[in-house]
């Protein structure tokens, strides 16, 4: 096995953005769905820390904008909560092909 | 081989597998679960390239924050241990046909560019650095990307307060229905 290097962790963040692709392809649960944008935002997160320690290691951008992601995360998963809750509470069911109208 | 290249590959094994069950089990709480399990792998791999700050940002927030909000929010929503259905075969062969195509094609991207890395004196990623970094106003601060993000905050703080409260007339009926039902039970009584 060779020493781990940056094409390693990219390979891993990669690997972890489609998944998260995948899921966010074949679900049809809107809390699964979130589940699956994290994935994809925690592979954005660890490519900037990556590319923060392998290349640029005189400077600290990538590791402020994975501070700055983290942050925008959870507000996002906060606001996608909110709203599947009162999704749910006036169709009983958070499946996104029976949420067709937008209308309340 | 060293101690640290075992490391990687078990934490690198713990996300992906972890991952990958949790887009394909059929269990919502289980894919909750696996989430976390890689998000934890995920902080581990920071642990790894020694940022300890945001490795302990990463549990603090996804594994203790965003996961949990999750299994919350499944608690309100779901039938537990109810199963979720099963997906059209056909979609979920198209998708995994997709999403590997395009790893591959990252992947190819990848490996064809050489990465060239500059041989200045590194910063180590302390505390120290970071906090005087985020709050400074001149070359290279992030004073302001600080401040529009503790905006941001506010504004999904009163957001989601907003968004997940209930209209004030659904609340008149349910006190109303509430009011009938007590007349009622002291008709009885």
């Amino acid at each position: 096995m060779l020493q781990p290097g940056l094409y390693h962790i990219l390979f891993i963040s990669t690997a972890l953005f489609f998944i998260g692709v995948y899921g966010f392809f074949t679900r049809r649960n809107l809390i699964t769905v979130l589940m699956s944008v994290e994935l994809v935002l925690n592979s954005v997160n660890l490519n900037f820390i990556a590319f923060n320690k392998y290349l640029w290691a005189d400077k600290l951008d990538g590791l402020f904008f994975t501070i700055f992601i983290i942050a925008i995360a959870a507000a996002e998963a906060a606001v996608a909560i909110a709203i599947i809750i009162n999704l749910y509470r006036s169709h009983h069911s958070i499946d996104v092909e029976r949420a067709e109208e937008m209308k309340f | 081989m060293e101690g640290s290249t075992i490391i990687f590959y078990l934490l690198a094994a713990l996300t992906l597998v972890s991952g990958i069950l949790a887009v394909s089990t059929r269990q919502i709480f289980r894919a909750a679960i696996f989430l976390l399990f890689s998000l934890i792998g995920i902080a581990g791999l920071y642990f790894w390239m020694q940022f300890q700050f945001i490795a302990a940002v990463q549990i603090v927030v996804y594994v203790g924050g965003i996961t949990v909000l999750i299994i919350f929010s499944i608690f309100l929503t779901q039938k537990a241990g109810e199963k979720m259905p099963k997906q059209k075969i056909g979609r979920q062969i198209f998708s995994a046909l997709a999403a590997f195509c395009g790893f591959a094609l990252v992947m190819v991207q990848v490996y064809q560019y050489t990465f060239s890395s500059n041989i200045n004196e590194a910063v180590s990623p302390t505390v120290e650095n970071i906090g005087n970094r985020m709050l400074s106003v001149g070359e290279g601060g992030f004073a302001l990307p600080f401040e529009v993000v503790s905006m941001l905050l506010l504004a999904a703080l009163v957001g989601c307060i907003v968004i997940a409260m209930r209209s004030p007339t659904e609340t008149v009926n349910e006190e109303k229905t509430e009011i009938l039902i007590e007349e009622e039970i002291d008709v009885i009584v």
